[in-house]
């Protein structure tokens, strides 16, 4: 079942890492409801026609500015350029990120930088650069998607357990500072959601994990692109610097 | 109008206080108890005005009223 929420139609929305996974779900589930979803993408022009396409097809607007989430001058420029032209973007889903199942024996340096930089780092960067303009736009909602094991931790996700942990610390900072002009911030923690980054699972640790989670299985990424989508609109007016686990029950 | 005068007027609009009480000598923090993000978007509405680009670390240095008229006066060449 989809959620739709009538204020989403024409809201300019910035979702990083829209190319797969759950940032694809919510930016076709956020086109579906006439939203105008802003995409980067990292150099693959021919893909970012066809994601373009894509969520055209879906019903709405998309306008995809090339940039990586570490690349700060490219995406003060990208985001210039495209509000002076087009307008103020009220919505952003800090979604891009990258894991890496490493244990900590053998961690290196610039894995961790790596992981921190593009998880972290690069959420917090495009939310800086577009913080002044949030404060021209109207009805504004940031939405950062941390992870369950930023929660609890996990044998072998040191850093990306730190970067998703770091989310929820950054959000709440932001949502205290903003508040006073209508801008909010709330962080999705998902747990084991059917996806490329799962799929990598083996199929034996896939039972496993079945096995403890009360509701009995994965979540679908549009079941994240729900939340996201409630959490972008005003249904959710009174929400901010909150953390939502959305994982079938596994941490409770 | 003179630039002053825009500038006051701007301010008086902003911060909601009467512009007799405004001078150049007024200071942002101590007398219109602005705080940091009153004092951003208060720089953005005089971008906005002016026409003219007032960098972050440019905005530490504009105390007063009378410091933003002189700022503004050096872009216009």
């Amino acid at each position: 079942m989809t959620a739709t929420y009538s204020d989403l139609k024409d809201k300019v929305i910035l979702v990083t890492g829209a190319a797969r996974g759950i940032g694809k779900s919510i930016a076709l589930t956020l086109s579906a409801q006439g939203a105008h979803v802003v995409f980067n993408y990292r150099g693959d022009e021919a893909k970012a026609a066809a994601l373009k396409e894509e969520l055209q097809a879906a019903g709405g607007k998309a306008t995809g500015l090339k940039f990586d989430v570490t690349d700060y001058e490219a995406m003060t420029k990208a985001i210039d350029e495209f509000t002076k032209t087009v307008g103020p973007i009220s919505g952003l889903v800090n979604n891009a990120g990258v894991s890496k199942d490493t244990l900590l024996l053998r961690l290196k340096p610039d894995e961790i930088s790596s992981i921190l930089d593009t998880n972290l780092k690069g959420s917090m960067m495009v939310t800086q650069a577009l913080s002044r303009n949030f404060l021209k736009a109207e009805n504004v909602s940031i939405v950062n998607m941390s992870s369950i094991v930023g929660l609890m931790g996990n044998p072998s996700q040191a850093a990306y357990a730190a970067s998703k942990a770091g989310l929820i610390g950054f959000s709440k900072s932001v949502a205290k500072e903003l508040a006073s002009r209508n801008v909010r911030c709330n962080v999705i923690c998902p747990g084991f959601i059917q996806t490329d980054m799962t799929d990598a699972l083996n199929e034996k640790a896939k039972e496993e994990y079945a096995k403890s989670i009360p509701l009995g299985r994965m979540g679908k990424a549009e079941e994240v692109a729900n939340l996201t989508c409630f959490l972008l609109s005003s249904a959710s007016s009174y929400l901010t610097g909150e953390v939502i686990k959305i994982d079938g029950g596994l941490y409770i | 109008m003179e630039l002053q005068d825009k500038v006051i007027k701007l301010v008086s609009e902003a911060t909601k206080m009467d512009a007799a009480n405004i001078s150049l000598n007024t200071s942002f923090v101590d007398d219109l108890n602005l705080d940091s993000l009153d004092m951003v978007e208060l720089m953005m509405k005089m971008e906005d005005e002016f026409g003219v680009e007032i960098p972050e670390d440019e905005t530490e240095n504009l105390k007063s009223i009378g410091d933003v008229v002189t700022y503004l006066k050096s872009k216009s060449h």
